[in-house]
């Protein structure tokens, strides 16, 4: 068994990962928030909130995106309807049934109408908890869009820092920044050593890495990522005869972890995703001099990741990201797995998959829930088109 | 393979309309007309949307207004909706998203013919006015990718903390100033002038001012107006591309007159069959309609003797009765003040607010939810509004569910047994005051 520089071992480190993945009570959240009781923790939905501010308060940014497969949702359904997507009302059970009740404060970043009404209806039933819905522009000029959002960023440094009982500053921004552009950098790290060798990261394992990262301090779980990248590298895994797959339409609800497995176990590698966006919301490191407000709104406005909830203004350029992404991972197909009735990604899909076909890229397309239980289907969609491709591919 | 069946049409049968409806169909008929008519007399068509609707800086530029929801609906009333919806799933569509949508993308593959049975205009120009709706954005990506015209985006903030900030006007001001006008100068080779801004902005309040005290007439008792089923049709102009025009000032204050005289007549609405018998229930109602059954829906409501004094609906295109008025004084300002304050830009809470005080305001007998399986911007929530509203007002609300134009999810049973049930609630109701009185 593969040891890390430290000497974990890569069961231990995924053992570990698979724990905070499963403890749907967030124990550690809990258990960092009480060893100081000055500590808050403040929760935030997919897809992206910049996490620095949140972190410079001195605050533990607590990454909440669904119950999953294993919450049985009591409460969560009362509240919606049946053509609703899940992710709400597992995140309602999750508020109701008590397991997130030491949040101090929960931020809705704008990605839906959903997510969006979300944020209205925490306010009404947690009235004790911080609430915001985080707009972000639409608009990505620097004196327009980038202003709007400084203004934005400023308001919620200003209220995190109420929260605390002491402003924020911009050092402990500055500060902040850079340990995230650290944790950045090697998540970034984990998917290029997975594209390039997925036998020895396969994708549920680096899926847990991340995810860890929505529940432990960063410079935790940036020491997690490091380890796990030193074991593996030191580890040789049988290599199967795989097609390489980029994922896609699973930057919200995630889908449960056997849906992960699944896809590989049926001959794809993921060779890359768009899971747990926040991650790597940003694509380059914020600089560290200057104004730090003004650093995190020009890289979201010029250097962040695309996606459907993200507006497009160049035609041209629309769905590109998505071959750029087939084309530096050197995958060979598009897995397009989509939440039952989420908008964004099932109204963006067929406008990327046009520009799919004219790149003649092949893909597949299915949809899944959270709590979807069945992989048998989704194994066999995925194990057809990875013979297709090794059938009928060019390569 | 779905196959939807449309009843045929009964024996034809007379439609009593209002002078107003009668009037109302003439000025959509001609906007249909001049725009399909766009080949001959070379105007050009700026498409956009009812929430956030700048149709006075969209006439500065002499362009003709196109709003693909209005499409929709009118392809819902006439029952074309269910084969166009079917159109857009057969080419990649998925059956979970918003059907204003496919209704609009199946019109155009087969076609694209309007209600005046000619075809529709491509358009020169997309106004994505991102207001209230997340769909809209994807909507109007998919027509740039069909029509590979100029797209323009004005991104309208969400109101979460129920208040319009300095931010969020600045921001908006400077994209009108920087980006929405410049390029709609480019477009139409027109030059931008302000005064003539402001002048359809003073036509806009006129005319707000008029629709006000229509909608609010139903504070009387009986109500001459359903504000629901027949304030879809009251709002047609100023929702649509009549706003800050001589037609919709005209337009307005006939109907006010008209709803005038009903009052001093003590009549309540005109409905299809005629003036409504004895108003016995008064309704507030969320959400938008179904159309592809429309005249059956209302049926089920005036046939019981309900009326609805209130809705929602009635504010997706703009709160005027609060107070709002488009400000000639302060062009710009104005447009994203009222952006901001459409509806579906409003919080839960403040949506809460708004149906309890017309509870109360309008001295109705409780609410009604039309849950609509497009729309997640009015959707979502919807169930904890209905509570809310219920522990603050006192009074029954309860819940249906449709869709807007996809005939599929209308079901005509269950809705009529649903609101016979809820009738009979607010019976209970109404009998248990009288007991403890």
């Amino acid at each position: 068994m593969a040891t890390s520089l430290n000497g974990s071992k890569t069961s231990d480190i995924v053992a570990r990962a698979q724990a905070l993945f499963d403890d749907l009570s967030f124990t550690s959240a809990r258990q960092w928030k009480a060893a100081d009781p000055s500590r808050k923790v403040v929760g935030y939905l997919p897809i992206y909130v910049p996490r620095e501010i949140i972190h410079a308060a001195g605050f533990l940014p607590l990454g909440i995106v669904g119950g999953g497969d294993q919450l049985e949702v009591i409460h969560g359904d009362a509240y919606y309807q049946s053509y609703i997507c899940r992710i709400p009302r597992s995140t309602i059970e999750l508020g109701v049934s008590g397991r997130i009740d030491f949040v101090d404060g929960m931020l809705f970043p704008s990605i839906c109408d959903v997510i969006r009404n979300l944020s209205g209806m925490w306010k009404m039933m947690f009235p004790n908890v911080y609430v915001r819905y985080f707009d972000v522009p639409q608009n990505y000029r620097d004196d327009i869009g980038g202003s709007y959002y400084v203004n934005e960023l400023a308001e919620l440094m200003h209220d995190l820092g109420k929260l605390r009982g002491k402003p924020i500053t911009d050092d402990e921004l500055r500060n902040s920044i850079a340990i995230y552009n650290e944790n950045r950098r090697l998540v970034r790290e984990l998917y290029e050593f997975r594209a390039e060798r997925p036998w020895q990261a396969p994708a549920a394992e680096a899926y847990l890495v991340l995810r860890a990262g929505l529940v432990l301090q960063v410079e935790e779980h940036s020491a997690m990522i490091r380890d796990y990248l030193a074991a593996v590298r030191n580890e040789e895994r049988p290599r199967r005869d795989n097609c390489r797959v980029v994922l896609t339409g699973v930057f919200c609800e995630q889908p449960p972890l056997n849906l992960i497995k699944s896809i590989e176990l049926a001959g794809c590698y993921v060779v890359d995703d768009d899971l747990l966006l926040v991650t790597r919301w940003l694509t380059a490191d914020v600089p560290t001099e200057g104004k730090p407000l003004e650093n995190l709104a020009r890289t979201f406005l010029h250097q962040s990741e695309s996606t459907a909830a993200k507006y497009e203004p160049d035609l041209k350029e629309k769905g590109q990201h998505l071959v750029r992404a087939v084309r530096r991972s050197r995958a060979e197909g598009v897995i397009f797995a989509c939440p039952s009735f989420c908008d964004p990604a099932l109204l963006e899909r067929p406008m990327l998959q046009h520009v799919l076909k004219d790149a003649e890229i092949p893909y597949i397309a299915f949809k899944y829930a959270e709590n979807s239980g069945q992989m048998q289907p989704i194994r066999e969609q995925a194990g057809t088109f990875a013979d297709s491709i090794k059938l009928w591919s060019g390569a | 393979m779905t196959i939807i069946v449309t009843p045929k049409a009964g024996p034809a049968k007379d439609i009593e309309k209002d002078a107003s409806m009668v009037k109302q169909k003439e000025m959509m008929a001609a906007h249909y007309d001049r725009l399909t008519n766009v080949p001959q007399t070379g105007e050009k068509v700026c498409a956009t949307f009812v929430p956030g609707n700048l149709n006075e800086l969209i006439m500065c530029f002499d362009l003709v207004n196109n709003l693909p929801e209005v499409n929709a609906i009118q392809s819902g009333l006439r029952r074309q909706s269910g084969a166009y919806v079917l159109e857009a799933e057969k080419i990649g569509h998925s059956e979970d998203v918003c059907t204003y949508v496919k209704s609009d993308i199946g019109m155009m593959a087969k076609g694209n013919i309007g209600p005046n049975g000619k075809k529709m205009p491509d358009p020169d120009v997309l106004l994505l006015s991102y207001t209230g709706c997340f769909t809209f954005m994807k909507w109007f990506e998919l027509l740039r990718e069909q029509y590979k015209c100029e797209t323009i985006m004005l991104h309208t903030p969400y109101m979460g903390d129920g208040k319009i900030t300095k931010n969020m006007t600045d921001y908006m001001v400077k994209q009108l100033k920087e980006e929405v006008i410049p390029k709609l100068e480019r477009v139409s080779g027109v030059k931008f002038d302000i005064d003539r801004l402001r002048e359809n902005l003073k036509k806009s309040a006129r005319a707000e001012d008029d629709l006000v005290r229509v909608l609010q007439s139903a504070k009387h008792k009986p109500s001459p107006i359903d504000a629901y089923f027949g304030g879809i049709y009251y709002i047609g102009p100023i929702f649509g591309a009549f706003r800050g025009t001589d037609d919709a000032i005209d337009y307005y204050s006939f109907l006010r007159a008209e709803v005038e005289e009903r009052i001093a007549a003590g009549k309540g609405p005109v409905t299809p069959d005629g003036d409504m018998g004895k108003e016995k229930y008064r309704l507030v109602v969320e959400g938008p309609p179904n159309y592809t059954n429309f005249r059956q829906f209302w049926k089920m409501f005036y046939d019981e003797g309900a009326v609805v004094v209130a809705s929602t609906y009635s504010k997706v295109g703009g709160v005027y009765d609060l107070g709002f008025r488009h400000d000639p004084d302060k062009p710009l300002e104005t447009l994203a003040e009222y952006c901001l304050g459409v509806y579906t830009n409003r919080s839960l809470p403040m949506r809460i607010d708004m149906i309890a005080n017309y509870l109360n305001e309008y001295e109705a007998d409780g609410l009604l939810i039309n849950s609509i399986k497009s729309c997640n911007s009015f959707s979502a929530g919807q169930l904890l509004i209905m509570r809310e509203v219920e522990k603050r007002t006192g009074k029954p609300a309860a819940f249906i569910e449709s869709d807007l134009v996809d005939p599929r999810y209308f079901s005509a049973a269950n809705i009529k047994n649903r609101l016979e049930s809820y009738f009979q609630m607010i019976e209970q109701k109404r009998a248990g005051g009288r007991a403890a009185a």
